[in-house]
């Protein structure tokens, strides 16, 4: 296991552990719709994470909408590239919900094609080792800041 | 595009051609047989083609033209990036397939493209 790979749910480990090797991406958050941090790869502070999970959870939220403006079913991914990295954006059904996966790679060691190969495999993966018959935990008001403490904490290795 | 695959494909033993972006290892073009998964054959193509490209710089040895990888049951012959503008000209061939030919028409497909 890559020291930087961290699991709030222990079940997304391995499967984002390969994805990380295999697709040589830099950065990798698991969360939900809702931007609760399932997993991290290669973040080195809690505050990006912070931040990476709210961006990406405004992202699916606003093309989630585009998409339902045009009548269209949710985009299944989306992709941004500039000179030197490129952003992989993707979500997809579990028998816990929808989650969303954000990858961030260098051009000079992955690419889009790279990472949508292995994102097929990820996604695969966490779908199959998604614990059976389970609810997701709400996270209520009075127990976020707790939880998201928490969760920092389990993602930093606290 | 297509043409230039049809000359690859004509080819005895060819089982699929493809051109594929250098930069981000997807698929451009394709004329496969069923069964060749063509967007893996793209990513990983151009991920070696890269790793290849710096290791021949490291080497020394300038930029390759032509590379083939022999299997047990088949072979990937490329003609990387540089010769054609940034795009792989790939072809997945059957183990006994005539490699001279299939790398004349590799070249003059990259030559098509440019």
């Amino acid at each position: 296991m890559s020291p930087q790979t961290r699991a709030v749910e222990s079940w997304t480990l391995r499967p984002l552990t390969d994805f990380v090797r295999e697709a040589s991406v830099r950065l990798v958050l698991v969360l939900t719709p809702a931007g609760q941090v399932l997993a991290q790869s290669g973040f080195s502070r809690a505050v990006d994470v912070m931040s990476a999970a709210a961006l990406a959870a405004a992202i699916v939220a606003s093309t989630g909408e585009l998409a339902r403006q045009l009548r269209q079913q949710p985009f299944a991914a989306l992709s941004h590239q500039g000179p030197k990295t490129g952003f992989f954006l993707a979500t997809f059904v579990t028998d816990r919900g929808t989650l969303a996966v954000l990858a961030a790679y260098d051009l000079d060691v992955s690419s889009l094609g790279l990472v949508q190969l292995f994102y097929e495999q990820l996604a695969a993966d966490l779908k199959a080792a998604t614990p059976k018959g389970t609810v997701p935990k709400q996270v209520l008001a009075a127990d976020f800041e707790r939880e998201l403490t928490d969760s920092l904490n389990t993602l930093f290795g606290r | 595009m297509s043409k230039a695959l049809d000359l690859i494909t004509r080819v005895r033993g060819v089982r699929g051609a493809m051109l594929v972006s250098t930069e981000d290892g997807l698929v451009v073009a394709e004329q496969l047989m069923e069964g060749i998964k063509g967007g893996a054959v793209a990513a990983l193509a151009a991920s070696l083609a890269g790793r290849l490209g710096r290791a021949m710089e490291a080497a020394g040895t300038g930029t390759s033209v032509f590379w083939h990888l022999q299997a047990e049951q088949g072979a990937l012959l490329v003609v990387p990036g540089d010769a054609s503008g940034g795009i792989l000209v790939v072809a997945v061939a059957e183990p006994d397939v005539n490699i001279g030919l299939v790398r004349l028409e590799l070249l003059r497909a990259a030559e098509a493209v440019v």
